[in-house]
């Protein structure tokens, strides 16, 4: 759509700006102002340069919470986009079956995540729980309290519980756009399903793969609740990802400033690679 | 052909799995939680949810949660209205930085606000109200709506604008009679996205209220970490935050997939 050039419309855009800015801004200037200060508390606050940024790239810690968080990320990434572009595919196209499959498909969208994790919590459970004393009845050791193996393992498919469905809702919105013509054509082609997906289904697509892959990069990256609540970050702190460490050093430690250099590394890094998705996507759409 | 529902089906059912697991536990005695492994409830009790029911505690949690949702999303989507509108039909100085900008909030790590939010809501008086938590959640919300409703409005042809505004219509009487029941579907849709976010976050919501206005994420919490193993009054709890969900989203079933899609397949 040709769009008209117009200032004026930077008064129907003012009060959002008001809002974010008060939100995101002045919070952003004290996370700032912390991150170049050190306290003693009592509020007295001393110049300090950038001694927190260059204490966090020597924090053994924090790589190890990167290291994890990017090994996470990439996990739940190659399993939920795969797997939510084949439910998608397995999904009706049309009939009274579609309404029941979507709503089921959304509700764990919609739970709370710390219920999330205490569901999964009770879960696992190696005694009582359905997950736990299955696999334990099947003679695989599980215990997600004691071995990395068994919480990773349990984060990983909590997580792909909780989001699979984002990305096969999103997947199947692409498919039922794509014109029934389309397919009428591919059939007087003689086209196999394999030929359908890759040269029809797949090309129209990749509009709402990006944005699937895009919000499923940056929620994963930000994951706290679900994990604080089912393993709390162990054990030991296999399962300590950024967000948990962040909240565990501005909230229990009162080391104001390593927390705030911490906080705008985090948030630097989470911008730029979306900024990164965000272009190539535009650029994508713009052809 | 068969195969897809196949596939679909067990698919399904591990995502069912955990809610009956979840609802196993909130009928459950707690002897019977603690005495071992069971499918399903033995001594089928309501007793977790009478709990909850009548300890003001319990219930005010929910009531606390619910308050803060609704002032988040009536916020949320009465101002992305007109900005959404701004963005869809009109270029203006800044206007793709500003799109940027307001979309990099809902990128931000709640961790990272949490401790400044604490700090701002304290400074202006709101801590411990369901407006700092309700005003806190439209940082993300706000732009989520605004990409939303953009997606919608962008589906509409301008050819709407200008014939209304040939037939002497107001900006203001234009956008409220005409174009707003045009795009009703997309205002649901956005309405129902601001109230999931707020209704499932927990980070921003259990730190910025302490009592009077403690919602029932935390309340939660509570429970697991001090009163030690009532996993039933847990599990009951936990269900009864799954119903509000339910029920958003009966009533947006028809467009929940494009909503996904953010309005623009």
């Amino acid at each position: 759509m040709t769009k008209i050039e117009n200032n004026r419309a930077w008064w129907l855009v003012l009060p959002v700006f008001l809002m974010v800015a008060f939100n995101a801004l002045l919070p952003l200037m004290t996370v700032v102002n912390y991150s170049v200060q050190e306290t003693f508390g009592n509020n007295e606050f001393f110049w300090s340069g950038t001694t927190w940024f260059q204490q966090l790239l020597h924090d053994d810690q924090f790589h190890d919470s990167l290291k994890r968080q990017i090994v996470f990320t990439a996990v739940i990434l190659a399993i939920e986009i795969p797997l939510g572009l084949a439910i998608a595919l397995c999904m009706p196209r049309s009939g009274r079956w579609v309404s029941v499959c979507l709503v089921l498909l959304a509700l764990p969208l919609l739970v709370p995540w710390n219920v999330v994790g205490s569901m999964w919590n009770i879960m696992a459970l190696p005694d009582i729980g359905l997950l736990g004393k299955g696999l334990n009845a099947l003679g695989i050791p599980y215990n997600y309290t004691r071995q990395p193996i068994s919480a990773w393992f349990t984060v990983v498919l909590m997580d792909v519980w909780h989001w699979t469905s984002l990305v096969v809702l999103l997947c199947y919105a692409g498919l039922v756009a794509i014109p029934d013509a389309y397919y009428q054509a591919a059939k007087v082609d003689g086209a196999k399903p394999w030929a359908v997906f890759r040269y029809i289904q797949l090309p129209k697509l990749k509009h709402v793969l990006t944005i699937a892959i895009l919000l499923r990069f940056m929620d994963s990256f930000m994951i706290y609740t679900e994990v604080i609540v089912l393993t709390g970050g162990g054990p030991g702190s296999t399962t300590k990802f950024l967000s948990i460490d962040l909240v565990q050093k501005a909230l229990g430690g009162f080391d104001l400033g390593p927390a705030a250099a911490f906080s705008i590394v985090y948030f630097l890094i989470i911008l730029f690679l979306s900024w990164l998705f965000y272009t190539l996507m535009m650029r994508e759409e713009a052809k | 052909m068969r195969k897809r529902y196949v596939v679909l089906t067990v698919y399904i059912v591990f995502l069912m799995l955990p809610i009956y697991w979840l609802l196993n536990m909130s009928f459950k005695t707690t002897n019977e939680i603690l005495g071992g492994f069971s499918a399903f409830p033995r001594d089928f009790t309501l007793d977790s949810y009478r709990t909850i029911f009548t300890d003001p505690s319990w219930y005010n949690a929910y009531i606390n949660s619910i308050t803060y949702v609704v002032i988040n999303t009536v916020i949320s989507v009465t101002l992305a209205l007109p900005a959404a509108y701004a963005f869809s039909r009109y270029r203006f100085l800044g206007d793709k930085h500003l799109f940027f900008w307001l979309l990099s909030n809902r990128m931000a790590p709640a961790a990272v606000f949490v401790l400044p939010f604490v700090n701002l809501y304290s400074a202006v008086g709101l801590f411990d109200t369901p407006w700092a938590v309700a005003l806190a959640h439209t940082l993300f919300n706000i732009p989520l709506a605004v990409w939303i409703l953009e997606g919608f409005m962008s589906g509409v042809p301008k050819e709407l604008d200008e014939t209304a505004y040939v037939d002497g219509y107001s900006f203001p009487s234009f956008f409220i009679r005409i174009f707003l029941p045009t795009i009703s579907a997309g205002i649901g849709v956005a309405a129902f996205f601001c109230f999931m976010f707020s209704w499932v976050e927990m980070l921003l919501a259990k730190n910025l209220t302490s009592v009077a206005a403690k919602p029932i994420v935390a309340a939660m919490t509570k429970t697991a970490s001090t009163s030690g193993y009532e996993l039933g009054l847990l599990a009951a709890a936990g269900v009864l935050t799954l119903i509000p969900g339910a029920i958003v989203i009966y009533f947006v079933r028809n467009y929940i997939a494009k909503g996904f899609a953010l309005g623009r397949v």
